[in-house]
C-alpha cells in the first residue's frame, strides 16, 4: 500500500484561469506547515471545466475523491478532513470520473492521459505504456504503418477530414531525401481549445505520434506550429521535447533503430490564416503567411520546396493508440466512413462545459444534453455553432444529427476543428452571423478579391440589418454573394466564409425578417434595436445609476428611477445589477 | 505618457543565437518584441542587415502578423477575448467595464502607461467565458466585480 495521500490538481490553462494556481499554493503551504503525508502533482485538463478549479485526492487505500469549484480556503479544510478526521469534505465533493454521468458516454483515446499524468514528467507517460507504440512501429516498415492507419479510418481532425493514411502515402511516395513533417497546432478557430488541452495535458502523446508518422513517411525534421496565445502549451512542449531527446525517442538514431528525427517548435504570430497549411509553411519560412494555390500539394512541394506532410494535433495524438490497439479496434469506435473519437470543446450556454471526447457518430443531442446537461439556467436551447468561422449554426430540429464529416456538412455545418458553442434564446442569430463575418473579414489575408471585398459587402449588409436599416432585398443579396465568394477564393478561409450566414438564413430566416420588417431583435441583443426601461418595481436603491457608465439614469434615492434614452448606450449594466429585476428590455 | 524608451544598443550579440537564414526572421522579431514590448524601427533595420533582408521586407513581414506592434506598450497588456464563447457570454460588457475602469479604449494605452487594452480572438479557455488575459495570466468567469478586483490588484501592486 502507498504511504501517502496523492492529490492531483487540474493545472491546465483553463484550471489556472479558474484559480488552480492559488489552490495549488495553498495546498503546498498547508502540507509543508503541517508536515502532512501528501504528495502533490499538477496534471492536465480532466475535461470538467465547469467544475474548475478541481482536485482529485486518492487515499493510500486507493479510494479517490474529486473536489470541484474550489476556493482557496477549501484547501486547508480538505486536508484537515482527510488527515485529521479521516473523512471526506462533503461541501465540495463532486462525482469523480468513475461515477459521473458526464463521462459515461465519453470514450477517451486522445485524452487518455490528460488529467491523469503529470505532463512535465516523462516517467508518468512511460508508466502508462508511453512510447511503447514507437518501439513497435520502428520494427515495422513505413508502408505497414501506413496500411494500419488507412485501415483504422482515421481522418484529419484539423477540419477537412482527409484520410490520414492516404495523405501519409503521398508523402512517403514523394521522391526526395529531405522530407518534413509538420504538426498544425495553430488552433485559430475561436471557441476551440482541444489542441491546447492535448498539448498541455499529454505532450508526449503528440511527440510519439509525430515520430511514428515521420518514420512512416521518411521525414527527418519536424515542426510544431503552435499559436503564441498558448504560453503554457509552448512551455510543456519544450520540456517534453528535451525529455524525449534525452531518452533517445527523438534525435539521432532513435532507440538504436537507425532512424533519426528531430522536432522544432515554431511560434505563431497571430494570423488566423496561418492555420491554413500553405500559409503556415510560408510563415515557418519567415514570409508573410499568404496561402498559395494547390497543386502542388505539400506532399509534392511543401516546406522549403520539399515534400511535406501536415497534420493536426489530435490526428497525430491518436496514432500511438492505434498502433498499440490495432486498426480494427479504432475503426469500430466510429462510423463506417470514419474511425475513432473526436474531441469537442463544449462551451457557451451549456450547463456542463468542458472537453468532451466521444465516438464519431454520437448525436449532437447526446453531447449537449446527456453530457453537457442542457442549457444553463432555465432558458431554452436555440442553436449550436460548430466549426467556427467556417461552420454553421444548427437548430433544435437538427439535434439528432450524428457528428460525422458528411452528416454535419449535409446539415449545413461542418465537423471543423471541434468547437461546439451552445446558444440559448437570448442569442441573436443575425448577430452571430455578423460576428463571424466580422472575424473572417478581419482575418482575410486580402489576396483574393472576393474574399477581401465580398466578405466586406456581406458584413455591411449584416450591419445594416442589425441596426434596423435592412431592406427586404438584402437577404437575396446575401444569398447571391455567398456562392461567388465560395467559388473565387483560393483557400478554405474564403471558401467557407459565407457558411455562418447561409446556415442562419437557412434555419433562422424569421429572425432576419423580424430585424428587417419590424426593426426588432427578438433575442434582445442588437443594441440599436432595443430599449431598456425601468419598471414600477424599482425600489430606488440607486445601484443602477451609480453603475451606469454614461450617467444615463436619473432618480432620487427611494423613488423610481428613469433611463434617459438619449444618453443610454444599451450596455445592459442596469439590468445586470438591479437587485429586484426591475429593468426590462423592449 | 511615462513610457520607458528601450535602449537601442547593439543587439548583434543576441542575434548570434539564430542561424542567418530567412526562417529566423519571425523568431527574432518575436524575441525583440518580447524584450521591448514592440518593434522599434532601427531594430528592424539591424535584423534585416543580420539576415541580409531589405528593411522594407522585414517591415512587410512584421506588418502581416497581428502579434507585432510598432508602438510602445503599457506595462501590462490586457487582452480581452472576443471569441465565440466569450461573445455570447458578454465579451462586450467586459470590454465596456475595462474601458470605463481604465479610461482607455480598445487599442489604447492608459495615460499613466500602466495598461494597454487589446482584443483577441480566443484564449482557449472558452468554458470559462467571458475571459481576458493580463500578461501571461488568464482570468475566467468574469463579472463586473471580478474585473474590478483584478485591475485593483494590479494597480495596488504598482501603488
Ligand atoms: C483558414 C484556415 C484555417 C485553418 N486552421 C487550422 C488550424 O488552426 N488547425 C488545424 O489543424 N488545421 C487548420 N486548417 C486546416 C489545415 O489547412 C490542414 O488541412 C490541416 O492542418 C491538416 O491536418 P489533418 O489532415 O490532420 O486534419 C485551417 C484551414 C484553413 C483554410
Ligand atoms: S472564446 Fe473566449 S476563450 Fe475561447
Amino acid at each position: 500500500m502507498k504511504e501517502n495521500i496523492e492529490i492531483k490538481v487540474g493545472y491546465a490553462s483553463c484550471g489556472i484561469a479558474a484559480g488552480a494556481a492559488e489552490i495549488y499554493e495553498r495546498l503546498e503551504q498547508e502540507i509543508e506547515e503541517n508536515d502532512y503525508p501528501v504528495s502533490l502533482t499538477k496534471v492536465g485538463c480532466v475535461g470538467m471545466c465547469h467544475n474548475e478549479p478541481l482536485i482529485e485526492l486518492e487515499n493510500p487505500g486507493g479510494t479517490s475523491f474529486t473536489y470541484g469549484n474550489l476556493e482557496e480556503d477549501d484547501a486547508g479544510r480538505i486536508l484537515e478532513s482527510h488527515i485529521g478526521k479521516n473523512t471526506s469534505y462533503e461541501d465540495k465533493l463532486i462525482p469523480g470520473k468513475a461515477d459521473y454521468d458526464y463521462f459515461s458516454s465519453q470514450q477517451k483515446v486522445v485524452l487518455r492521459n490528460s488529467g491523469i499524468i503529470d505532463p512535465e514528467e516523462i516517467e508518468e507517460y512511460l508508466d502508462r505504456d508511453g512510447y511503447a507504440a514507437l518501439g513497435e512501429a520502428l520494427d515495422q516498415d513505413g508502408s505497414e504503418i501506413i496500411q494500419l492507419i488507412k485501415d483504422s479510418k482515421l481522418r484529419g481532425r484539423g477540419g477537412a477530414g482527409f484520410p490520414t493514411g492516404v495523405k501519409w502515402s503521398f508523402a512517403r511516395d514523394a521522391g526526395s531525401d529531405q522530407k518534413y513533417l509538420i504538426c498544425n497546432a495553430d488552433e485559430g478557430d475561436p471557441g476551440a481549445f482541444m489542441d491546447r488541452s492535448v498539448i498541455e495535458g499529454d505532450p508526449h502523446a503528440l511527440l510519439e505520434g509525430m515520430v511514428i508518422a515521420a518514420h512512416a513517411i521518411g521525414a527527418d525534421q519536424g515542426y510544431i506550429y503552435c499559436r503564441a496565445e498558448y504560453p503554457l502549451a509552448l512551455k510543456r512542449l519544450s520540456i517534453a521535447i528535451e525529455q524525449a531527446r534525452s531518452r533517445d525517442f527523438l534525435g539521432n538514431n532513435i532507440l538504436d533503430s537507425g532512424f533519426s528525427f528531430d522536432i522544432d517548435v515554431s511560434k505563431g504570430a497571430g494570423a488566423f490564416v496561418c492555420g491554413e497549411e500553405t500559409a503556415l509553411m510560408k510563415s515557418i519560412e519567415g514570409e508573410r503567411g499568404m496561402p498559395s494555390s494547390r497543386p502542388p500539394y505539400p506532399a509534392q512541394e511543401g516546406l522549403f520546396g520539399q515534400p511535406t506532410n501536415i497534420n493536426n494535433v489530435e490526428t497525430l495524438a491518436s496514432v500511438p493508440w492505434i498502433v498499440r490497439n490495432g486498426a480494427e479496434e479504432y475503426r469500430e469506435i466510429g462510423t463506417e466512413n470514419s474511425g475513432g473519437t473526436k474531441v469537442f470543446a463544449l462551451a457557451g450556454k451549456v450547463e456542463r462545459g468542458g472537453l468532451v471526447e466521444v465516438p464519431i457518430g454520437t448525436s449532437l443531442e447526446e453531447i449537449i444534453f446527456d453530457i453537457g446537461n442542457g442549457i444553463e439556467g432555465s432558458k431554452d436551447f436555440k442553436a449550436v455553432q460548430l466549426g467556427g468561422p467556417s461552420g454553421g449554426c444548427l437548430p433544435e430540429s437538427q439535434l439528432d444529427t450524428p457528428v460525422d464529416y458528411e452528416t454535419l456538412t449535409d446539415a449545413g455545418a461542418i465537423m471543423g476543428s471541434g468547437g461546439m458553442i451552445v446558444m440559448d434564446e437570448d442569442d441573436c442569430m443575425v448577430d452571430v452571423a455578423k460576428y463571424f463575418l466580422d472575424f473572417t473579414q478581419e482575418e482575410s489575408c486580402g489576396k483574393c478579391t472576393f474574399c477581401r471585398v465580398g466578405t466586406k459587402r456581406m458584413l455591411e449588409i449584416l450591419e445594416r440589418i442589425t441596426s434596423g436599416e435592412g431592406e427586404k432585398k438584402d437577404l437575396e443579396k446575401l444569398r447571391k454573394l455567398a456562392p461567388k465568394i465560395e467559388e473565387h477564393s483560393l483557400c478554405g478561409l474564403g471558401q467557407t466564409a459565407p457558411n455562418p450566414v447561409l446556415t442562419t438564413l437557412r434555419y433562422f430566416e424569421d429572425e432576419y425578417a423580424k430585424h428587417i420588417e419590424e426593426g426588432s431583435c427578438p433575442a434582445g441583443v442588437c443594441r440599436e434595436l432595443i430599449t431598456y426601461r425601468i419598471k414600477d418595481d424599482c425600489i430606488g436603491c440607486t445601484t443602477c445609476s451609480q453603475e451606469c457608465s454614461v450617467d444615463a439614469i436619473d432618480g432620487e434615492s427611494g423613488s423610481r428611477h428613469v433611463i434617459n434614452q438619449e444618453k443610454c448606450i444599451q450596455c445592459g449594466t442596469c439590468l445586470e445589477v438591479c437587485p429586484v429585476d426591475a429593468v426590462e428590455v423592449v | 505618457m511615462v513610457i520607458k524608451k528601450p535602449e537601442t544598443k547593439d543587439i548583434r550579440a543576441e542575434l548570434e543565437d539564430y542561424p542567418r537564414e530567412r526562417r529566423s526572421l519571425i523568431p527574432i522579431l518575436q524575441k525583440v518584441q518580447n524584450e521591448h514590448g514592440y518593434l522599434p524601427r532601427d531594430f528592424m533595420e539591424k535584423v534585416g542587415s543580420y539576415l541580409s533582408i531589405l528593411p522594407s521586407k522585414v517591415y512587410s513581414v512584421a506588418t502581416f502578423y497581428a502579434q507585432f506592434r510598432f508602438e510602445p506598450l503599457g506595462e501590462h497588456l490586457i487582452k480581452i477575448c472576443h471569441g465565440t464563447a466569450c461573445h455570447v457570454k458578454g465579451a462586450d460588457n467586459v470590454t465596456d467595464t475595462v474601458e470605463s475602469e481604465l479610461g482607455a479604449s480598445m487599442g489604447e494605452t492608459t495615460d499613466d502607461g500602466q495598461f494597454t487594452v487589446e482584443r483577441v480572438a480566443c484564449l482557449g479557455c472558452c468554458s470559462l467565458a467571458p475571459a481576458m488575459m493580463i500578461d501571461d495570466t488568464v482570468y475566467g468567469n468574469l463579472t463586473r466585480d471580478k474585473i474590478r478586483d483584478v485591475l485593483e490588484d494590479f494597480r495596488g501592486e504598482e501603488g
